[in-house]
């Protein structure tokens, strides 16, 4: 009896905390749905707020240049941070203060970071723009591709490189022909999460773009925005954030689950 | 065909290019800041090479060792209240079925890796003056004025706490789903009541879990500036706030970089009180109750 009053306790606390979790983002999801706009009242169902999204120019400029920023420092990381990976694993004892290092950027503070970088461009005198976001972004996206590339790496069956080598295969093709192969799922499922962490970024971003507005990027269109109070057009651009978020997520862990069979 | 040499020099050169990214964009930068504490302000806000130890004077005048004090009650409540919360729900997921506990881990830990901006702009339609709640208290049948919920230092708290709880369920919930059911069961056994069990015997060998998740959920914090600058309004600065002016409108670069290094220190600092926490745990002392 007790224990079933326990479990009756457990659900609702889990209830609870779940509508903590989701009650927030659902109104501001619900809201951006309402043709009137206000949190007021419901006036009806209607993606007219959307539209106006599509006809703002300083958010579809900032799309762009997130784009931009997430496609290049996604390219980077995922080729530096898959080769590290696999540096990493091959030569196996590593020292503490290399995986300190390569362990750095994923808890880092970012506002550390991003004052960090700031001075470090500006006193090479570096003209800072959309570049100067990539190769920052880079800096913790290597990490996290990394990470996900060395996690699959952990039940790799080294022995199929030794009999690609013992057929006769130099270290090119074994790499191309056997370890890419095998890796493939989780270097996708990397360049993903690296993806979504940089259309979200927003501090370091905001630190390493420079002055002027020619390369604001989404975050940061959104934190000028926000500062301004509430309006219908946030809540559908912070909806479509967030979907893309989800999404991109979802697909990540799907390809880093299904991979080989038996792994 | 593989000599010692070789399998030694590959994988340093697979790892290279890496490996100098980070050492150019991390390493020195973050010395950079470390040396920049020690110069002098220049005249016009540029920085002027010359020894000093004003700025780190500077951190430790009451005017703003205030605001890391307060910066630092604000992070350890967020801390506190997102580690409670966090315990009980990982707890609570714990003692559901196992085949369900994967799905409701990543239904706990998906509002994570939405937006950050666009968790903490969800508070400020729920609290602002024309907001969800004070619409719902209106319609319940309140009247009268109604204090203002945004921009204020609960408001911050709330943000932090929601923004970050699902690293801590992330962080409570390991140690919890380890723990062997029959130790429970062997402490009832000999009499110990639900609540003693708990506290006795499940609480302590999960402490490192909540150590984790209240040092990080409060190194996060204590150094944030996004939700102080949407939640707080212009009302309080916390350190990241002040540390932000210096950079990109004060212009007190060596200031704002010796704010930096004594943030960074405490954040250093926690870190590794917490790595030897879970050392402790893991080192096979969980019976030592001393």
């Amino acid at each position: 009896m007790a224990d079933r009053n326990t479990f009756r306790l457990m659900l609702l606390i889990l209830g609870l905390i779940f509508a903590f979790l989701y009650l927030p983002i659902s109104v501001l999801v619900g809201l951006s749905f309402n043709e009137g706009g206000l949190p007021t009242a419901w006036t009806g169902f209607s993606v007219k707020w959307y539209g106006e999204l599509l006809a703002n120019k300083d958010i579809l400029r900032a799309a762009g240049n997130t784009l931009i920023v997430a496609v290049f420092s996604t390219l980077l990381s995922t080729i530096l941070g898959s080769l590290l990976a696999v540096g990493v694993e091959i030569r196996r004892r590593n020292g503490k203060w290399l995986e300190t290092m390569i362990f750095a950027p994923m808890i880092i503070p970012d506002i550390v970071l991003a004052i960090a970088l700031l001075s470090f461009f500006s006193l090479l005198g570096v003209k800072m723009g959309l570049h100067t976001i990539i190769v920052s972004h880079v800096v913790f996206n290597l990490a996290f591709v990394s990470a996900v590339v060395r996690a699959r790496l952990k039940s790799f069956d080294w022995s199929i490189v030794e009999a690609s080598n013992d057929l006769g295969a130099t270290t090119a093709t074994t790499m191309r022909r056997v370890v890419l192969p095998v890796l493939m799922p989780a270097i996708l499922a990397g360049a993903l999460l690296a993806f979504t962490l940089s259309v979200d970024e927003f501090i370091i971003a905001f630190f390493t773009a420079g002055a002027g507005r020619s390369s604001i990027t989404l975050p940061m269109q959104i934190f000028s925005m926000i500062r301004f109070g509430v309006t219908p057009e946030i809540n559908a651009l912070a909806t479509v954030v967030m979907a893309v978020s989800v999404v991109a997520l979802a697909l990540s862990q799907r390809l880093n689950r299904g991979g080989l069979p038996g792994q | 065909m593989t000599g010692p040499m070789t399998t030694d020099r590959r994988p340093m050169l697979l790892m290279s290019p890496a490996l100098l990214w980070l050492f150019g964009l991390m390493v020195v930068p973050c010395l950079l800041i470390l040396v920049l504490a020690f110069f002098r302000r220049g005249m016009y806000g540029g920085i002027e090479y010359t020894f000093t130890l004003e700025n780190i004077a500077l951190v430790f005048d009451p005017l703003y060792a205030q605001i890391f004090l307060k910066s630092a009650w604000i992070a350890g409540l967020a801390a506190g209240i997102a580690s409670i919360l966090g315990y009980a729900a990982a707890y609570a997921i714990a003692a559901m079925p196992r085949h369900r506990q994967s799905a409701l881990l990543f239904f706990a830990v998906l509002p994570f890796w939405s937006n950050y901006l666009v968790r903490t702009y969800a508070w400020i339609v729920l609290l602002n003056r024309e907001g969800l709640i004070v619409n719902l208290a209106r319609w319940i049948g309140f009247e009268g004025e109604l204090p203002s919920m945004l921009y204020t230092e609960q408001a911050v708290v709330i943000g932090l706490v929601y923004n970050y709880l699902p690293f801590v369920i992330l962080s409570c919930y390991a140690p919890l789903s380890r723990l062997n059911p029959e130790i429970s069961e062997a402490s009832r056994d000999l009499g110990a009541s639900g609540w003693t069990t708990f506290r006795r015997v499940v609480l302590p060998m999960t402490v490192p879990g909540i150590a984790t998740g209240f040092v990080f959920v409060f190194v996060l914090s204590i150094g944030n500036f996004v939700t102080p600058a949407l939640l707080g309004g212009g009302q309080f600065q916390m350190i990241g706030n002040l540390v932000y002016a210096q950079f990109l409108t004060a212009n007190d670069w060596p200031f704002g970089a010796a704010l930096s290094m004594v943030l960074i220190m405490v954040m250093l600092g926690l870190l590794m009180a917490q790595a030897t926490v879970a050392d402790r745990a893991s080192g096979g002392k969980a019976g030592d109750n001393g």
